[in-house]
């Protein structure tokens, strides 16, 4: 067993399923998206990005893309959140809502990617 | 991306983890401990605010508590972040810098840059493999003739040296061994625009190998090498192209010359200077018996040459077991009074002194002068910064090893025109080439001249060749000074080759053709001149026909047709 494995698989599955616990519920109800959980996926995005620097492979570099997607949608949702809530004079309406998540959405399907590759790699090494 | 990216990146993840778990946790604090607001109001900050605050808090902006004054237990929290992110930017910021200047990292950064700049390169350049005396002439003869060089040297200093010179082409340098393929391929030996690799490493081997790589990587690349036995030479000689070159026959080749022909050795020394050499009295070595000492490779050079030249030799050497001295050698140093006697230097013509050692030399000279002061003296230098004394101590002449091999590849890279000159020059007789020696007197001042091609091509002389088209273009044309054509260029055509055969310093009413090549010769500023001449339409028409023409569109039309109306006015 490989330590640095673990710690890499850990942190691109906790992102795929910290983005997945965000997104479901309701689309345009704030009610079924809590901050927290967007504060954590975005962190954990983060550091699973950092965790991909450096690889010199194809495969690392479509890791670390796809990563790069997924941080760049969480924080494009969170600067609206925080734009929604502090700067518009509307408030967080459902519309807001309804950006938010589905920005989140479009990160999912990054993770989900980033878990795709993460699968097909581990089958391909044969240890 | 350039892999020296990805190495940065990889050793910059941990600082970076730590940074965002740092930002994480204090933002995530922030929001979960319960402040109030200006009214007494229970309020918990957004992660909004908890970021702005953190963001300023963690770079010791410090713009207070905002938006309401915190609780105690928000500032209790806020004592502990500060520290933990001052402590994270500290070690990320020092961790940064330690990687930038970690000597391995300097190194990777240093050699990509060399080779992007090497990819760069789109002017023909040189690659020069070892920087020492004859690497550094070399580079700086070729970058005063506007032609870039890239090196290659193991030592690092050197490499330093190279980038501190302040050459108007500035050469690029890498430290590297030459001999293995991946430095040489790095260096360009493959790009289009490399014209030639010269090797002139201290190792005999590591040419040898240059020399292959080269002839594998680049088959139809010229090299050049420097080899310092006869047999390391005829081995570079004996595949591809190449042109090995062995410092001590190179300068008993030329001693030879100035025995033979002192004219001519004068003539030959002039026309393949340096760039900036001083022009050098003629010499004159007389044919009697000659003290030669120290019989090693330059020994034997020279013994064979002056053999050759018909003259007696006496050698002195150390060594008496040396299997293959000649007959009658007196065994000795040669620094010492009675040596030198015994060997009749009291009634030689000339002596050499070609030992291993500079001090040895100068002594056996100084010694020898003191017995005899009409003596010819050859001397062999083998320290550069030894030249001081050498050049003071007035000999006749001296070699110096790298200047020798320096002068003779770059008498090698110039024009073929001056080869082919001088092979003409040496079958002429003493007085044609005494005329000419007092012609170049007269047009240079106390520098060697500069020797360029003049090419009656489309690339290399527009206005030339299209006035060559037309005909009626002489060779005085382009001899006559481009701001008054009543005065004169101080310049020598050397030789005109064409088609037909060779003209040997042409007349000035030979008419030029398309295609022509022609080697003058003349002070350096008389090579601009004479260009502008060779490219500007308005320039040469002046030259030839001493009307100024305007070079406008207008005026030309207006001039066509008021000749038109004065035409058929007569």
């Amino acid at each position: 067993m490989n330590l640095e494995k673990v710690v890499f698989g850990f942190f691109i599955v906790l992102a795929l399923t910290l983005n997945f616990g965000f997104f479901v519920g309701d689309i345009d109800n704030p009610d079924h998206h809590h901050a927290f959980e967007l504060f954590a996926a975005l962190v954990v995005s983060l550091i699973a990005s950092v965790l991909k620097f450096g690889d010199r492979t194809h495969l690392g570099a479509i890791f670390l893309a796809t990563s790069l997607v997924a941080d760049l949608q969480l924080v494009v949702a969170a600067i609206f959140w925080g734009y929604a809530s502090h700067v518009s004079p509307d408030g967080l309406t459902s519309a807001a809502m309804v950006s938010i998540v589905s920005m989140s959405g479009g990160a999912l399907l990054a993770n989900i990617t980033s878990v795709v590759l993460l699968v097909a790699e581990t089958i391909t090494v044969r240890r | 991306m350039p892999s020296i990216f990805y190495i940065l990146l990889r050793r910059l993840r941990v600082p970076l983890i730590v940074l965002i778990t740092i930002y994480a946790v204090s933002i995530l604090g922030f929001v979960m401990i319960p402040g109030q607001d200006d009214q007494g109001q229970v309020w918990q900050m957004s992660f909004f605010h908890a970021f702005y605050f953190v963001s300023y808090m963690a770079s010791t902006i410090g713009f207070g508590e905002i938006p309401y004054a915190f609780s105690e237990g928000q500032r209790l929290w806020t004592v502990f972040t500060i520290y933990a992110s001052v402590i994270g930017w500290i070690y990320s910021i020092g961790a940064t810098l330690g990687v930038l200047q970690d000597p391995a990292f300097v190194r990777l950064r240093r050699e990509h840059a060399f080779r992007r700049a090497v990819q760069q390169l789109r002017t023909p350049f040189y690659l020069i493999c070892g920087y020492g005396d004859t690497g550094s002439t070399l580079v700086q003869a070729l970058a005063d003739d506007g032609i870039p060089s890239v090196v290659i040297d193991l030592d690092e200093n050197r490499i330093n040296e190279l980038l501190l010179t302040d050459f108007l082409s500035r050469p690029l340098g890498m430290v590297g061994d030459a001999s293995k393929p991946v430095v040489l391929e790095r260096a360009g030996v493959t790009s289009p625009w490399c014209m030639g690799c010269i090797a002139l490493t201290d190792s005999d081997q590591a040419n040898l190998l240059i020399a292959l790589c080269t002839e594998v990587l680049n088959p139809p690349l010229r090299l050049l090498a420097r080899a310092e036995t006869a047999e390391m030479a005829a081995n570079i000689n004996s595949f591809g192209g190449n042109e090995a070159i062995n410092p001590f026959e190179t300068f008993a080749d030329q001693l030879e010359l100035a025995l033979n022909a002192p004219c001519h050795y004068t003539l030959s020394n002039w026309l393949s200077g340096m760039p900036h050499q001083t022009l050098s009295e003629p010499v004159f070595p007389g044919k009697g018996v000659w003290v030669l000492a120290g019989f090693g490779r330059f020994g034997k050079a020279l013994y064979r040459r002056l053999q050759h030249a018909g003259i007696q030799v006496q050698v002195i050497d150390v060594r008496e077991s040396h299997t293959r001295l000649p007959g009658g050698s007196i065994i000795g140093l040669g620094t010492e009074a009675d040596t030198l006697k015994a060997a009749g230097v009291e009634t030689a013509t000339g002596v050499v002194a070609g030992t291993p050692d500079d001090g040895n030399n100068l002594s056996i000279l100084m010694t020898a002068r003191e017995l005899n002061p009409d003596l010819f003296m050859v001397a062999r230098q083998n320290q550069r910064d030894n030249g001081l004394i050498y050049d003071r101590a007035g000999f006749q002449l001296t070699m110096k090893r790298g200047d020798v091999i320096a002068h003779r590849i770059y008498a090698l890279l110039r024009t073929p025109l001056i080869r082919d000159f001088l092979t003409l020059a040496m079958q002429q007789n003493r007085a044609w080439v005494n005329l000419l020696l007092s012609r170049i007197i007269g047009v240079v001042e106390d520098e060697v001249p500069l020797l360029w091609e003049v090419q009656v091509s489309m690339n290399e002389a527009p206005a030339l060749f299209e006035a060559c088209m037309l005909g009626g273009v002489r060779l005085e044309h382009l001899l006559r000074h481009p701001r008054d054509r009543e005065q004169r260029v101080s310049a020598i055509p050397l030789l005109l080759k064409r088609a037909e055969g060779s003209l040997l310093l042409p007349a000035e009413d030979t008419a030029l053709q398309v295609r022509d090549r022609i080697l003058m010769c003349a002070r350096r500023p008389v090579q601009g001149e004479m260009d502008w001449a060779c490219q500007n339409h308005t320039v040469l028409h002046y030259l030839m026909t001493g009307e100024e023409l305007s070079g406008s569109w207008l005026w030309r039309r207006l001039r066509a047709w008021r000749q038109a109306r004065s035409g058929a006015a007569a």
